[in-house]
């Protein structure tokens, strides 16, 4: 606490708070929006921030329930937005699991062993980590279409694509539990190592059980990375059914096919629990996010 | 993987166990595959994919085999996914650039061949009418010769299925009796009666030309020894133009569609040279760069600002306001881009409707480029903040507070505290993160791609371009759309981008200093 204090703190803390409130309103005004545009009636309804005739009609469609409306006739859900959440939270528990799996091992070795080219290795990791991916594109694509030509379910429109595919993405994550590795003492280690144990054994019964908390951290990265991740799954997968949400949900809102309200629904339904799961973990995650730099 | 899950418990065997005889010949069943996928690839002209097939493999035998590569089978994985995904695609894209290969030169010459020497044309004289009888569930042809007389099948079943049938005709002189299929029928059965090959008493073999006739058909052109085609037709020959990947006639027409061939730095010197190109190349350009210092400049701003606020003593309730302000962060970037673009929406979106209630005003989101691209500014500025403030709050926080009093005594203001004592003390370790977002947001495909997909169009141009475009969805477009798909164009600037890229990487090691 300052020892020196202006006269007008009190009125600039107040200040403070009303400029935050006010900023707050702002932010979340696209959020709240969305949330009231999923209780609208019809597609093109224009209302206040509490709808005054509040309808079911979109959560019911997005949930893959077809609506009757009030003059009888039945809408049909225009998407299987329950299937690409499915095929999102398929691909990104699977990648997400092999790439803590490899991620893990790595940076056992980078941060505990000696070997040829570490630092090249690790440094030229970091340099091809920020190419995109999207520009290769054409080149991925030549890829796993000859992949599919020998192994059916690694080739164009298939999830093990977009899966292997996410493998290429592991720098930064080791990184990260490089990071922590190094903050234990390895001591441990080496008493095991002395009592007869061998590197893998002094690696998995020693070192991992004292890094769970930053495997989990890496999990729900790689999970929100892969969830959220959408140039590869559009080249590679094409069929509707097929789709990630982050390929599929665009297509609510086609100039020819404007579907604003039942979009809404459909963005609440899927957005909300990675949103809710972000906040909960974010204590945690907050320093893995810093030091790796990968969310703009 | 499999390989790696059996190293597990390599040290201790001296003796070839059972296990280290099992090791083997998988290791050995694995490489003698991956080694008859190369010659295959090789035979088949893929040589960057056998090279790549060959590199992955051996190094991984030599990995897992070597008692001194023991430390590298941890990173192996690891560094077999990078390559494969990342460094392979971005060799075989630097490639690309330097051929034709797009919408109009696709195959590689054998298929193109195969493709022209598919080709047939109806000769001369060879047009026989048909009527189509049936009965029951079986059919009849009968085919009118041209002087007198007919020609006439068995009765015959018609399958769906494709594949082809021969028929054997017959002369007639009388007509099959009944009454003849009505065309709307005959229709119908287009698909069986076009892999019908009708065999001629004379051996000549007619395939349906028409919905009214049978034609006797021939092969357009003849392959020549040196790979030429001979054009049965007018007895014309049609050389290879290695140059520009296509068969050519002897005027220089060139004969669609073409293979794809080397054709050196052309495409670079196209986005240097041609104007159609470099115009909107360059105002791409102009436009990636400001829109990603821009970026930087504002999240920087407003997260600086709220880190400042929040990191004030005196303000109560630090935790919520952190939880809200961070929300845009929580929210999956595709779902916010695309409720922005719906909110923006010109004609009913919620945006329009506030700003018509308190100003009157309308603004053209997405058809008016300045409009486009401070929407863009906007969107990405929300997105992008709470990133900034949870790094300047961690940077804020090692800032020793008697600084402040120091200066709160010599009678300072804020935004003194804020140029001379907070700036001067974050901005080192802020640089290579500040880097990161640049080249982060440089390469923002989903952004541009999910809100307005490069929109409003530059005009004049020869490629798909637009003025909100940046570098990346640019070579995304020239790739993918229906009216670009110029992979080698496209490849050619993805190959300057790399460069760029790499430049700021290399920036962003130095800078950092990592320790590795």
């Amino acid at each position: 606490m300052a020892i020196v204090q202006a006269k007008s703190t009190r009125y600039r803390v107040w200040a403070t708070h009303l400029g935050l409130l006010c900023f707050i309103a702002l932010i979340l005004f696209p959020l709240l929006m969305v949330i009231s545009i999923s209780f609208r009636e019809g597609n093109f309804a224009t209302g206040s921030l509490l709808p005054e005739n509040p309808s079911l009609e979109h959560w019911s469609l997005a949930l893959g329930i077809p609506y009757t409306n009030e003059d009888g006739s039945v809408s049909q859900p225009p998407f299987p937005v329950l299937l690409w959440l499915w095929n999102s939270v398929k691909i990104a528990v699977i990648s997400s699991v092999l790439i803590l799996l490899l991620s893990t091992t790595s940076a056992y070795a980078f941060a505990r062993l000696r070997f040829g080219g570490k630092p090249t290795l690790l440094k030229s990791m970091l340099i091809f980590q920020m190419f995109p991916p999207v520009l290769s594109l054409v080149a991925i694509y030549a890829l796993f279409d000859q992949l599919g030509q020998y192994v059916s379910w690694l080739g164009i429109n298939s999830h093990g694509a977009v899966i292997v595919a996410s493998l290429g993405g592991m720098a930064l994550h080791i990184w990260t539990i490089k990071g922590y590795f190094e903050t234990i003492d390895r001591s441990l280690e080496e008493a095991a190592i002395v009592d007869g144990a061998t590197t893998w054994q002094a690696f998995f019964y020693i070192l991992l059980p004292l890094s769970v908390p930053i495997l989990a951290v890496v999990f729900i990265l790689a999970f929100i990375t892969s969830i959220t991740e959408y140039p590869m799954a559009s080249v590679l997968l094409l069929d509707v059914d097929q789709l990630t949400l982050a390929v599929g949900a665009q297509q609510y809102l086609y100039e020819q096919n404007y579907l604003w309200g039942d979009f809404a629904a459909a963005a609440v339904l899927s957005g909300l629990p990675i949103t809710l799961v972000f906040l909960y973990c974010q204590k945690w995650l907050v320093g893995g996010l810093t030091s790796g730099g990968v969310k703009g | 993987m499999s390989s790696y899950v059996l190293t597990v418990s390599d040290k201790r065997m001296r003796m070839p166990s059972f296990a280290t005889s099992l090791k083997l010949t998988a290791a050995l069943a694995v490489n003698l595959m991956a080694l008859y996928l190369v010659v295959v690839l090789y035979a088949q002209q893929k040589i960057a994919f056998a090279l790549l097939v060959l590199l992955v493999v051996s190094s991984a035998s030599y990995v897992f085999f070597s008692k001194r590569a023991y430390a590298h089978r941890y990173v192996y994985p690891a560094v077999a996914g990078m390559g494969i995904f990342v460094i392979f695609p971005l060799l075989y894209t630097v490639g690309i650039g330097f051929t034709n290969y797009s919408a109009s030169n696709l195959l590689d010459l054998e298929r193109v061949q195969q493709y022209h020497l598919s080709q047939s044309y109806t000769l001369d004289g060879g047009r026989y009418p048909f009527k189509l009888y049936s009965a029951q569930d079986r059919y009849r042809l009968q085919l009118q010769q041209p002087g007198e007389g007919y020609l006439v099948s068995q009765p015959f079943a018609l399958t769906d299925a494709e594949v082809e049938k021969t028929l054997e005709l017959h002369e007639s002189n009388a007509a099959v009796g009944g009454e003849a299929l009505k065309i709307r029928d005959v229709i119908k059965l287009k698909k069986p009666l076009q892999s019908l090959v009708l065999s001629l008493p004379d051996g000549g073999q007619l395939r349906m030309s028409g919905l009214r006739e049978f034609a006797a058909r021939a092969p357009v052109y003849t392959l020549e020894a040196d790979g030429s085609l001979r054009d049965n037709r007018s007895g014309e020959r049609l050389t290879i133009n290695h140059e520009k990947g296509f068969y050519q006639r002897a005027d220089g027409e060139l004969l669609s569609p073409g293979f794809v061939v080397t054709i050196g730095a052309d495409n670079f010197l196209r986005v240097l040279t041609d104007d159609s190109i470099r115009g909107p190349f360059l105002q791409i350009f102009l436009w990636t760069l400001a829109f990603s210092a821009g970026t930087v400049l504002f999240t920087m701003g407003v997260g600086l600002l709220l880190a400042n606020l929040l990191q004030w003593d005196r303000i109560g309730g630090k935790a919520v306001y952190r939880t809200l302000l961070i929300l845009p962060y929580a929210v999956p970037a595709f779902i916010s881009i695309l409720v922005f673009k719906g909110l923006f929406n010109q004609n009913f979106g919620e945006i329009n409707l506030v700003l018509q209630g308190l100003f009157g005003l309308r603004p053209d989101w997405f058809s008016e480029p300045a409009m486009a691209r401070s929407m863009i500014l906007i969107v990405n500025t929300w997105l992008g903040y709470p990133y900034m403030m949870l790094l300047c709050m961690g940077l804020l926080q090692s800032i020793p507070q008697d600084l402040y009093e120091a200066s709160a005594m010599d009678g300072a203001g804020p935004l003194d505290n804020l140029f001379r004592i907070t700036l001067p003390l974050i901005i080192k370790p802020l640089t290579p993160l500040l880097i990161a977002t640049f080249a982060f947001n440089f390469n923002n495909f989903v952004l541009i791609s999910l809100l307005t997909g490069g929109a409003p169009d530059i005009i004049g141009a020869s490629t798909p371009a637009g003025t909100t475009d940046l570098l990346v969805s640019y070579t995304y477009r020239i790739a993918f759309q229906d009216s670009g798909q110029d992979f080698g164009l496209a490849a050619a600037i993805a190959t300057m981008i790399f460069l760029l890229v790499g430049g700021m990487a290399l920036l962003k090691l130095r800078l950092s200093k990592m320790e590795v």
